[in-house]
């Protein structure tokens, strides 16, 4: 969880309690012949369980909840909330770590919880049909007695719904060689705003006109409503081993990283933790790790087993090559599964160092590994906080735990500073404001660094094109000008890369 | 440093906006004869080339629009690595650009996935004639919306790709080619079959009462699928230009095909889940991508093949000959709303390749 502070919700202008309750009245009266009595709900102690998503700072008191129990209840929610000009904001389980789910002080919420059907699984073609709601674990379970799984694992995995998979395009440890979301979804079923029941992607491969599913992934519930979606199983791995590596130097390891890619091997997984955070998680859960190292790899093989035997000596190769201090091969899968406890522990274990933390999630170039290292190192002096920093290296996709007090209001102010200034410094390297948590409300200050007024201009386009009046989660993802402007800050991210021996006429 | 190919293009996309002349973006024209006809004042990329930034560690290429296809392969071999999707060449000066607007993939699009799995980062000219870039070059980028892989397939629509950066993997370190004697229906329950296990598969196209099964992976893996699979094994160098023939058009059923399409017929390119059974309507037919991507040279009325793709769950392309009843299938009604107003938000003015993807964009 992120900082558990109650920021004062910023109230909509002109919505003071008078307007507030007559608007609430009026959506209430409008919903509520489509919905079942306890679907709706507008009062106070059964709004505030919504306020917020994964990202706690930011809280917001949604006009109603609506949780709809089948496909016509959303479309009449969506045609009523089209006809009256209301925001709609879907929501799955709300562990989002950005706000993408943050209500809207003049909107419904759309719960759509209760789509937690695993319609079909279908050893043959390898696809699953679920609802939006169904857990994202859920599904490899089901696919688990036909030697099948879906493959991007978010760390939320055991809560996180398919349905804010495609919104966030989510990723996970396994990415860098199966793909995120994007790359494991066929089909999205689900509706317009204006209630219509529509369809991105397909059973085929391919898709006649433009590849609008593309677009639709990762697009935050801007676009399009989802309640259902077609997802590609893959074979399960015979057999997975992990490599334990420590480095006295984190420049080592980040070089060790680039020389395994280098060296021809994708990795099942390749991540990383520095000293701070190795010490966080090996109080946590035990794993044996290297408490001495400055920096740790762990680096996946899986496939069948003279498979996996041949790339684990590869990668021992290259990493004794880039100076590894002590290496370890798991032997067994409770081993392996040691080894990654502290990985998959780490957020939780920096819950028990500190009162907060904020998660940042940003993704540079991996040949930059060590120098962002040593800048959040710089900036935990800039401004007096501590940093543990864990990253999937192998994608170059970083989550900095910023370490902080909430109850201190300045620490908090620091922590926001400390975390643009990562953001910053990554789309400076090279990289970009968020790998896979999403921009949400979260990040809409670093969109202006990230992206020109006229990119802006034409993503705020693109939703005009699903969405003309801009009713689906509004708000998000995308800054209007007059924030940017507000936020002060210069668009740092130059268009094309500078090409200076371009052949002149 | 000023960069004129750059400017000329947008001066052009300027006047052309101010005109309302449409524009009809070229690479190496090797594709023109895919997709709806080409309709504008020719634009060329070809000046705006070369290979922006390469490091073979990050497994990211970024590419001016205009560099021939074939410098990018030869750049990326050089260092042991491929674009995993094996676009189709057709003719020697295809050019980066035109293989993310055509947005077609080869043998392999089945195993490693299409052009736009591989987009991470765009530069276009939207219909303004402003320069816009979207994505990056990182594998994992979820700040705003995904406009860049939108880009594969679109035929330029809606903007000018000035430059792309894409990932890139190593060439798998083995390969081996198996060949069996199955009839069509055999061969797709086989390849789903195959499909479910663990096994390094990375292309197949069944023909003729043949199918042809590439292997790709770690030497193990393929070692050990070899023997599990059976089959004969074809020689390397055979296999080798079997699988090239194919990705171009340029091997025995496509070649037929071509001749097939100058007396008349047309060559469809049917999509379709792979599970889907044999298609029924007349005509040779070649299928890949483990039963997903049919081709089928017939003088069949176009309703007929549309309406035989629909009902196994996808869609047909006319792709060569016969384009009187449209290239693609119509759009249900809600998708093409969509289309309208994406051409909109892009390209107000209509001037990119107006009518090359469905008449009325």
């Amino acid at each position: 969880m992120n900082a558990p502070q109650d920021i004062p919700a910023a109230a909509a202008p002109g919505l003071d309690g008078a307007e507030r309750n007559r608007r609430q009245a009026e959506v209430v009266a409008a919903l509520k012949p489509l919905l079942p009595a306890h679907a709706l709900l507008f009062r106070r102690e059964d709004t505030v369980p919504y306020e917020c998503d994964g990202l706690t700072a930011y809280r917001e008191t949604p006009l109603l909840v609506a949780l709809p129990e089948n496909e016509s209840q959303v479309a009449a929610v969506l045609r009523a909330c089209h006809g009256l000009g209301v925001p709609v904001v879907a929501r799955g389980a709300g562990t989002g770590l950005s706000g993408g789910a943050m209500p809207h002080a003049r909107g419904v919420t759309l719960s759509l919880a209760k789509f937690n059907r695993i319609m079909k699984v279908d050893p043959v073609s390898r696809t699953a049909v679920v609802q939006c709601g169904v857990r994202n674990l859920a599904i490899s379970e089901a696919a688990a007695p036909y030697g099948l799984y879906y493959a991007p694992d978010p760390s939320s995995q055991i809560a996180c719904t398919i349905g804010g998979n495609v919104a966030e395009n989510s990723g996970g440890v396994h990415c860098l060689k199966y793909g995120l979301t994007v790359h494991n979804v066929l089909k999205v079923r689900g509706f317009t705003i204006e209630g219509e029941p529509v369809e991105f992607g397909g059973d085929a491969l391919d898709v006649p006109g433009l590849d609008l599913l593309s677009v639709v992934v990762g697009s935050e519930g801007m676009l399009a409503i989802t309640t259902e979606v077609t997802v590609r199983l893959i074979p399960k791995p015979q057999l997975a081993r992990c490599i334990l590596a420590s480095f006295d130097d984190v420049r080592k390891a980040g070089d060790a990283v680039a020389a395994v890619i280098a060296a021809g091997i994708i990795p099942a997984g390749l991540e990383m933790m520095d000293k701070p955070m190795t010490a966080a998680v090996e109080d946590f859960v035990r794993a044996g790790y290297d408490l001495d190292a400055e920096a740790i790899l762990l680096c996946e093989s899986d496939g069948t087993e003279d498979e996996v035997a041949e790339e684990i000596a590869r990668m021992q190769a290259v990493l004794s090559g880039c100076g590894a201090t002590r290496l370890q091969v798991s032997d067994d899968e409770a081993q392996r599964l040691k080894f990654w406890s502290g990985r998959k522990n780490a957020f939780p274990a920096s819950g028990r160092i500190s009162p907060d933390y904020m998660c940042m999630d940003s993704t540079i170039p991996r040949k930059r590994l060590a120098d962002i290292l040593l800048a959040i190192q710089q900036m935990e002096t800039t401004y007096n906080l501590r940093c543990c920093n864990v990253f999937h290296a192998g994608d170059g996709n970083l989550h900095p735990l910023i370490l902080f007090d909430a109850n201190d209001p300045d620490q908090l102010h620091r922590a926001e500073l400390f975390g643009a200034d990562i953001l910053e410094t990554s789309v400076a390297m090279g990289g970009t404001v968020t790998g896979e948590h999403g921009v949400g409300v979260e990040k809409l200050g670093s969109m202006c660094v990230q992206f020109s007024p006229e990119e802006r201009t034409q993503m705020l386009a693109l939703k005009a094109a699903f969405d003309p009046q801009g009713l689906l989660n509004p708000g998000k993802v995308i800054p209007t000008l007059q924030r940017c402007a507000e936020y002060g800050k210069m668009h740092v991210k130059k268009g094309l890369l500078p090409f200076p021996e371009l052949e002149r006429f | 440093m000023s960069d004129a190919p750059l400017q000329q293009l947008i001066d052009r996309v300027q006047a052309a906006r101010a005109m309302k002349t449409p524009l009809d973006i070229r690479g190496g024209n090797t594709k023109a004869f895919y997709g709806e006809a080409p309709n504008g004042e020719p634009l060329s990329t070809l000046e705006l080339r070369g290979i922006s930034s390469y490091e073979p560690s990050e497994l990211v290429v970024t590419v001016r629009a205009g560099t021939a296809l074939a410098e990018l392969e030869a750049a990326l071999a050089e260092k042991g690595q491929c674009l995993p999707f094996e676009p189709p060449r057709f003719d020697a000066g295809g050019t980066v650009g035109g293989m993310v607007a055509a947005g077609l993939a080869g043998p392999a699009r089945a195993s490693v996935g299409g052009v736009r799995d591989y987009v991470l980062g765009a530069s276009l000219l939207n219909g303004r004639a402003e320069v816009l870039s979207f994505g990056g070059q990182v594998m994992k980028n979820v700040a705003g919306y995904d406009v860049s892989r939108l880009l594969a397939g679109s035929l330029g629509v809606l903007g000018l790709i000035l430059e792309v950066s894409l990932k890139v993997l190593p060439v798998p370190p083995a390969t081996a080619t198996l060949r069996f004697e199955l009839d069509e229906a055999a061969a797709l329950k086989q390849l789903n079959q195959w499909a479910g296990k663990p096994l390094p598969l990375s292309a197949s196209a069944w023909w003729s009462g043949m199918l042809v099964l590439r292997l790709a992976g770690a030497s193990a893996a393929v070692q050990s699928a070899v023997q599990t699979l059976g089959g004969e094994v074809v020689e390397p160098a055979l296999a080798a230009s079997f699988w090239q023939g194919l990705r171009d058009h340029r091997d025995e059923f496509f070649e037929a095909a071509h001749k097939a399409v100058a007396a008349g017929a047309t060559l469809w390119r049917l999509s379709l889940p792979q599970t889907a059974p044999p298609v029924s309507t007349p005509g040779e037919r070649l299928v890949e991508w483990g039963g997903a991507q049919r081709w089928v040279v017939t003088t069949a009325p176009a309703s007929l093949m549309r309406e035989a793709a629909s009902r196994a769950g996808g869609h047909a392309v006319a792709f060569r000959g016969d384009k009187s009843a449209g290239v693609f299938a119509p759009l249900p009604a809600v998708q093409a709303r969509v289309h309208k107003q994406m051409k909109e938000a892009f390209d107000p003015e209509r001037i990119f390749n107006p009518g090359r993807l469905y008449p009325d964009l």
